[in-house]
């Protein structure tokens, strides 16, 4: 009898497939949480922990979560930035946990904005 | 809860000689303080290649690659990089002309060049968990060749690919197999396949770091190869001196057992094949495949002549199969992907023959006088300049260079001339060196090329077998000759001495150690022939390296007499008050050089010695 099929050299391949997808920091989309200081006295840990929690509970493998430090609009936090392979980044602002998994249900895996609770989409420019 | 990040702490020898597991225990200490480890995970990950700038710490998903990292640094990275997302500056990778430090692992010059196949998951996966591998789509190749190719079909892949062996050799791994293959079925035994992992170079470590690393790519490789040869028996042939990797495999091997991928009736295929590791005692010899065998059934490990080949008769007079530890590596992408893939990188049009060029990529060792020293990957064909100088960063304290060995100790130097040469196993040969496993030596104007000859000749004088005379005593009466030249006591007939000797070696020794030992005497004399005529005829060494033709001197109009140069010798051969001019002794100098670096002033310099009479 051999001790692994086929089968289970794939269910094995699919399991791992997040964390690797996350070491090569390639992946359907990626989202930064703002985490200075006034984003976590806002909130933030609690807004990436559910995100963490979702994306585990559905075993999403291309979604990668990152933090970063303030946004600068410190009035607005918790905010995240989502960011869509090939699209420019969308921002979103007073986020809860529960409004988390909304963007993470509607906007990451639904392709639209939720635009309840989004700031703007694209980037400062920089230089 | 997944994880958000991940630190990938190298885990290979460079890092782990400077302390890399204590900084992955100081990082885990501070996650945990902080309440992170549910969120961040550390990996312990094989050699990341960046050897010069260890340890190195790559965090992921976010590609930041942090050099020089020790447990000191914990406390400021987690909070700076984990807690407030902000990049640790101080730790970031800063080219040496620049000031501005680069984050990103991918715009680093050093990774950004290279070509990833053979060590396609360095840094990434923990190389003691096959999980990981597979996860990494390992062991997808397996499968392929178990239930969709026929073993004629895995060979006729295999030779399509143009894969050469990357031991140094050079011959197609193809031909090798199906001859193999067609002498067991000839005398009807059961053939045996065995990987060379005896790498014995001064300076190499390509094999080492790939079993570091990535130990089930050689696995599965050598699963294949078994498959197509018809073996049920493998060996892995490694030195001692290896711990890490002798550790690793031993753990991969015990890993493929347990999910069946080694041992009997592979993934219910029906195919049994098993391996062993046998460590060497770590003679650079058994490198060379008639010793390696003699090694493997507990004889002294000597090579015999080799009228009739390992293929044929092996190990125990079984035709026996051996490959290197990164042509086994090679096999699984090229059964996954196919021929077509493997000979789009590369040189020549293979398909037809694989002698008629060199496809895939190559892994160097690459060190020597050289910024980025560390181990790299390259598509064959690159130029020894971009190697040298796009992805090595160039000549440190800006001197100029010399000359590039590559094929190991019996490989030979290449000039600057040569640097814009394709790297590919034809054109190295023509040059007057070789492929060889992939050690590179990068050497600078301070480097004297008869030096660097006797060097090499006398690490193959002590590792001869001493089996055949030629090479016994050719070796030994060159390292004579060449010891004279670089003491100023060469004679006129001495170049001839050195010609002819190495023609002998090159006609008669019984295997590639002696018959190659002549290439780094014949390759310097071939590019560097001024510097042996300066040592013989004048006395003089242009490099100022031969401590017999030199002597240190102190510049009056430099030296302040700060004193530093004074407390640094360990001769006391330097005289001199505070603030006066200091002068050093030559009888008492040995020309160590701790005076030159103490010296801030650049005050004190190697001349030729002045010539007694």
């Amino acid at each position: 009898m051999p001790k692994l099929s086929i089968e289970d050299l794939k269910r094995i391949r699919e399991e791992g497939k997040h964390t690797l997808t996350m070491r090569t920091g390639e992946g359907r989309a990626r989202v930064t949480v703002h985490m200075g200081t006034c984003g976590i006295s806002a909130g933030a840990r609690d807004v990436m922990a559910a995100l963490l929690r979702e994306i585990e509970e559905r075993k999403l493998t291309d979604v990668i979560v990152t933090t970063s430090g303030c946004a600068g609009l410190c009035s607005r936090e918790p905010m995240v930035t989502v960011q869509m392979a090939g699209q420019p980044p969308v921002k979103y602002v007073d986020l809860k946990p529960e409004r988390m998994v909304r963007v993470l249900t509607e906007h990451l895996l639904g392709g639209k904005i939720v635009a309840d609770f989004v700031l703007a989409s694209g980037s400062e420019t920089t230089g | 809860m997944a994880f958000r990040t991940h630190l990938l702490v190298c885990a290979g020898t460079g890092c782990v000689s400077s302390n890399s597991y204590q900084t992955a225990k100081a990082l885990e200490a501070e996650i945990g303080k902080w309440g992170l480890d549910r969120e961040v995970k550390v990996i312990r990950t094989g050699c990341q290649g960046f050897c010069a700038a260890g340890p190195v710490v790559l965090v992921q998903p976010d590609g930041i690659f942090y050099c020089g990292v020790t447990a000191g640094h914990a406390t400021r990275l987690v909070e700076e990089h984990l807690l407030k997302g902000r990049p640790y500056t101080k730790l970031l990778y800063t080219p040496p002309p620049e000031k501005v430090p680069i984050p990103a692992l991918h715009d680093i010059p050093f990774f950004a060049k290279q070509k990833l196949v053979v060590l396609r998951n360095r840094g990434m996966i923990d190389p003691e968990r096959i999980d990981d591998y597979i996860a990494a789509g390992g062991y997808t190749a397996i499968v392929k060749a178990l239930t969709e190719m026929t073993p004629e079909q895995i060979v006729k892949e295999i030779k399509r690919s143009g894969l050469r062996g990357r031991g140094g050799g050079g011959f197609p791994t193809g031909i090798k197999w199906d001859t193999c293959r067609k002498a067991a079925e000839a005398r009807e035994v059961e053939p045996v396949v065995v990987c060379n992992a005896d790498e014995g170079d001064p300076g190499a470590f390509m094999d080492r770091s790939i079993i570091e690393g990535d130990p089930h790519s050689v696995l599965e490789g050598m699963v294949i190869g078994a498959r197509a040869i018809g073996a049920r028996e493998g060996f892995i042939y490694i030195r001692h001196e290896y711990p890490i990797a002798c550790e690793r495999l031993i753990k991969a091997i015990d890993q493929a057992r347990d999910y069946g991928l080694l041992g009997k009736d592979i993934l219910g295929s029906g195919m049994d094949f098993d391996i062993e590791v046998v460590k060497g005692a770590g003679a650079f010899v058994c490198g060379e495949s008639t010793a390696l065998m003699a090694s493997l059934e507990g004889k002294v490990g000597e090579p015999r002549a080799k009228y009739i080949h390992t293929v044929e008769y092996g190990y125990k007079n079984l035709p026996t199969n051996l490959n290197n530890v990164e042509t086994w590596a090679n096999v699984p992408l090229i059964i996954e992907r196919g021929a077509e893939w493997f000979t789009s990188m590369g040189t020549g049009d293979v398909a037809e023959n694989p002698w008629n060029g060199s496809s895939g990529t190559k892994v160097f060792s690459m060190v020597g006088k050289v910024n980025n020293t560390g181990l790299i990957e390259v598509p064959m064909g690159i130029s020894l300049r971009d190697i040298i100088f796009g992805i090595g960063g160039g000549i440190p304290d800006g001197r100029r260079f010399k000359a590039v060995q590559t094929g190991g100790p019996s490989g030979g130097c290449l000039p600057e001339s040569h640097l814009d040469m394709p790297v590919d196993f034809d054109s190295l040969t023509e040059a007057g060196s070789m492929m060889g496993s992939g050690g590179m030596i990068v050497m600078d104007d301070e480097t004297c090329m008869v030096d660097v000859a006797r060097y090499f000749l006398e690490f193959l004088t002590e590792e001869s077998c001493g089996k055949c005379i030629p090479c016994r005593e050719g070796l030994r009466s060159s390292v004579d000759v060449l010891t004279r030249i670089t003491q100023g006591k060469g004679r006129a007939e001495d170049v001839a001495t050195l010609e002819e000797v190495s023609a002998v070696m090159q006609d008669c020794c019984l295997c590639a150690l002696g018959t190659s030992a002549p290439n780094p005497v014949l390759s310097t004399l071939q590019y560097f022939r001024d510097e042996y005529d300066a040592h013989i005829k004048s006395g003089i060494c242009p490099a100022g390296a031969c401590k017999e033709l030199i002597e240190y001197t102190i510049n009056a109009e430099l030296c302040d007499g700060c004193h530093a140069c004074v407390r640094q010798c360990s001769t006391e051969a330097i005289t001199g008050e505070v603030k006066k001019l200091h002068a050093i002794e030559p009888g008492k100098c040995i020309k160590c050089g701790a005076c030159i670096e103490a010296c801030k002033r650049d005050a004190i310099r190697k001349v030729p010695r002045r010539q007694v009479a």
